[in-house]
């Protein structure tokens, strides 16, 4: 049975079968991981473009690992090493990059609706990988895979996205996707952090960090984006820390069967103590393996569609 | 009224030809043009280069010069003498007048020559978004304008022209709670008035599912209850006119990630059409009522003499036919540019004719009469 859909643009809208076909086919590729040998022939003679028009080291590598073991080809084109620095369009790229026959496209940029965008632009399967702070399918796709993993089923089960979710593109895809499988989602964060009308989803908001814990079975912690000028939106670090951090504290005296998931990279003694980060409840690094197992799944079910 | 001719400075985008082309095929036998050009009409010069430029089209053009150098907000414009070569109102569009200090200096000033100054209403400390904060740009991913950036600059305008007596003009209202504010102050008797933009008593923020960038402009398109709100405005004399705010983009410009593109709709030629389907035809207002915020309104506002067909007078009227059902076709637009998300759409009411300056413009083409 193959995806009802030949591009992965969001979680928004993407059915229940589909996403159920995505994670048991993550599950033959995770096994292939665990082999001496990585790597099948599955997408040999695929030509895969990584179109990253934003900074992103782990998204990059695991797509890019993901394409390697399935054998397909791999071009990255990141802005610092393109034409786009001279002035060039995007839709000008696109079109350079598409005379060179290519099959698929991964795409990060930072506007939201690039990806949409490329599919009027070009013929190729896209494969979103985080536009803006809209998604982030495949952040999505393995936070559910690895929940699953773990627990054993996503249907009933109740996750809290904690943090700034309102400049988060992994929120709206966690919060679509596992909304789908049969998970009640929340999100917690202090108010400036959480997006406009977001309870129309069906999401319940918590302000408050020991609720958060005590009322959910999962917690998706997302990083505080300095960066990103996370820190208008708090008065310090040191605030967010202590009202809204996950710590090994809080979490042994709230709610002792929690899990962790952190989509990386880790503020350190910001979102998570360093204790918690490395501690028994969390998956964070099993996430960063089944985030490869996710995508090999995404691109093999994309690329071998007809 | 609140027309973007882009000359000087984008030239490939509209110039004065091109923009009273477009205007005189939607229905318009003026307009009055903002100054956000390159350089900005802030000088005499740049007026007179406008005026030339349309001296001897059909279209008569009347420049909105910028009230402060540049539009920066820090020195206010030669305004008398812009006014004496030929602008009619003073605007930095584009941004509020930056401070309620500089403001009150070119409401006092200006109230010399008694001419309009026409605020762009948004505060800057929430502006920089890419659509309506709401639900939709939750959903969306992209940062949103949210309706009180609009309302605080309108109530501070309210406030200071009520302390100094000036004329302020809100231009393209699009909030709901700045017609409300408009509302009171009008009953409190302070000199304000305000002008809608066709798309915004026609559109609202769920077009942007696409991410089609032709719905991206600032005012952004807000919600029904907005929609409704401007509606109620124009139907209470809150709103006095309809004005375009045509704001030609090229292709390139346009077709770009959604975050980068330029703000900007194109208005001139289908705005007939969009009010009569969506206001008279709707019950919403008259036909009458539809040329007095077309026509008559923009002229008193702008000091201009509202032409009179009788006998003795310069012919300068348009034929237009209410009932008449056609379908927009960008690429027949006179305009230079194309970005106008009506493509197709099948609208009613169209101008059959202009007549200004002993010269008519039908059928597409223009006549010597």
């Amino acid at each position: 049975m193959p995806l009802s859909t030949r591009h992965l643009l969001g979680l928004n809208g993407v059915p229940r079968e589909d996403l159920q076909l995505i994670l048991d086919t993550a599950r033959t590729f995770r096994e292939v991981l665990e082999r001496p040998i990585k790597k099948v022939p599955t997408l040999q003679g695929k030509t895969i473009v990584n179109l990253f028009y934003e900074d992103s080291t782990r998204t990059r590598i695991s797509f890019e690992l993901a394409q390697k073991r399935l054998s397909a080809d791999t071009i990255n084109f990141s802005t610092s090493t393109s034409s786009v620095k001279k002035g060039e369009t995007f839709k000008d790229t696109v079109r350079n990059i598409e005379a060179m026959k290519v099959d698929m496209i991964v795409v990060r940029h930072k506007s939201a609706g690039v990806p949409q965008y490329l599919t009027k632009i070009s013929r190729a399967n896209i494969i979103n990988a985080g536009d803006g702070v809209h998604e982030h399918p495949t952040q999505g796709l393995l936070d559910m895979y690895s929940i699953n993993e773990r627990i054993g089923k996503l249907d009933g089960l109740k996750v809290c996205i904690v943090g700034d979710v309102a400049h988060s593109r992994v929120a709206l895809s966690n919060i679509y996707g596992l909304k789908t499988m049969g998970a009640k989602v929340s999100v917690c964060g202090p108010s400036t952090m959480i997006p406009v009308g977001i309870e129309s989803l069906g999401v319940k908001v918590y302000h408050k960090i020991e609720d958060a814990l005590r009322e959910n079975d999962v917690l998706n912690v997302l990083r505080i984006q300095l960066e990103r000028d996370a820190g208008k939106r708090i008065p310090s670090v040191r605030e967010y820390h202590n009202y809204f951090g996950v710590t090994t504290e809080r979490i042994e005296k709230y709610n002792k069967d929690i899990l962790i998931l952190h989509p990386g990279p880790i503020n350190r003694g910001v979102e998570l103590s360093s204790e918690a980060a490395d501690g028994p409840y969390q998956v964070i690094l099993e996430q960063v393996t089944n985030g490869v197992a996710v995508r090999m799944a995404v691109l093999y079910l994309l690329g071998t569609m007809h | 009224m609140h027309v973007h001719l882009r000359e000087p400075g984008r030239e490939d985008e509209e110039t004065v030809e091109t923009g009273c082309n477009a205007a005189a095929a939607g229905g318009f036998t003026g307009v009055a043009c903002m100054p956000n050009t390159n350089p900005d009409i802030d000088s005499a010069e740049v007026v007179r280069f406008i005026k030339e430029k349309a001296a001897k089209h059909l279209v008569d053009v009347y420049p909105v010069a910028a009230a402060t150098l540049a539009r920066k907000g820090e020195a206010i414009s030669p305004m008398l003498e812009l006014y004496e070569a030929g602008a009619v109102g003073f605007s930095d569009d584009g941004v509020a007048i930056k401070s309620a200090g500089i403001l009150r200096n070119v409401l006092e000033y200006s109230k010399m020559i008694d001419a309009p100054v026409i605020e762009h209403c948004e505060d800057e400390s929430l502006a920089g978004g890419a659509m309506n904060e709401s639900f939709t740009s939750t959903i969306l991913g992209l940062p949103g304008i949210p309706n009180v950036a609009e309302d605080l600059i309108v109530i501070r305008d309210i406030m200071m022209a009520e302390f100094t007596d000036g004329r302020v003009h809100i231009a393209h209202i699009s909030s709901k709670n700045a017609v409300d504010l408009v509302r009171q102050a009008k009953k409190k008797g302070i000199k304000v008035t305000a002008e809608v933009a066709p798309h915004h008593f026609t559109l609202t923020d769920d077009m942007l599912k696409t991410f089609d960038t032709n719905y991206k402009m600032n005012p952004p398109l807000r919600t029904r209850d907005d929609v409704d709100a401007m509606i109620e405005g124009l139907k209470d004399g809150t709103i006095d006119c309809i004005a375009s705010d045509h704001a030609p983009h090229s292709i390139e410009e346009k077709e770009m990630e959604f975050i980068y593109a330029p703000n900007g709709i194109l208005g001139l030629e289908t705005q007939i059409g969009l009010a009569i389907s969506e206001l008279v035809k709707k019950k919403h207002l008259t036909l009458e009522q539809l040329v007095e915020k077309f026509a008559v309104n923009p002229r008193r506002i702008l000091k201009l003499p509202v032409p009179k067909i009788q006998v003795g007078e310069h012919a300068n009227f348009t034929i237009f036919d209410p009932e008449l059902i056609w379908t927009v076709e960008a690429a027949k637009f006179k305009s230079k540019s194309k970005n106008a998300p009506y493509d197709k759409r099948l609208l009613t009411g169209k101008a059959v004719a202009v007549i200004n300056k002993k010269k008519m413009f039908v059928d597409d083409k223009m006549m010597e009469i």
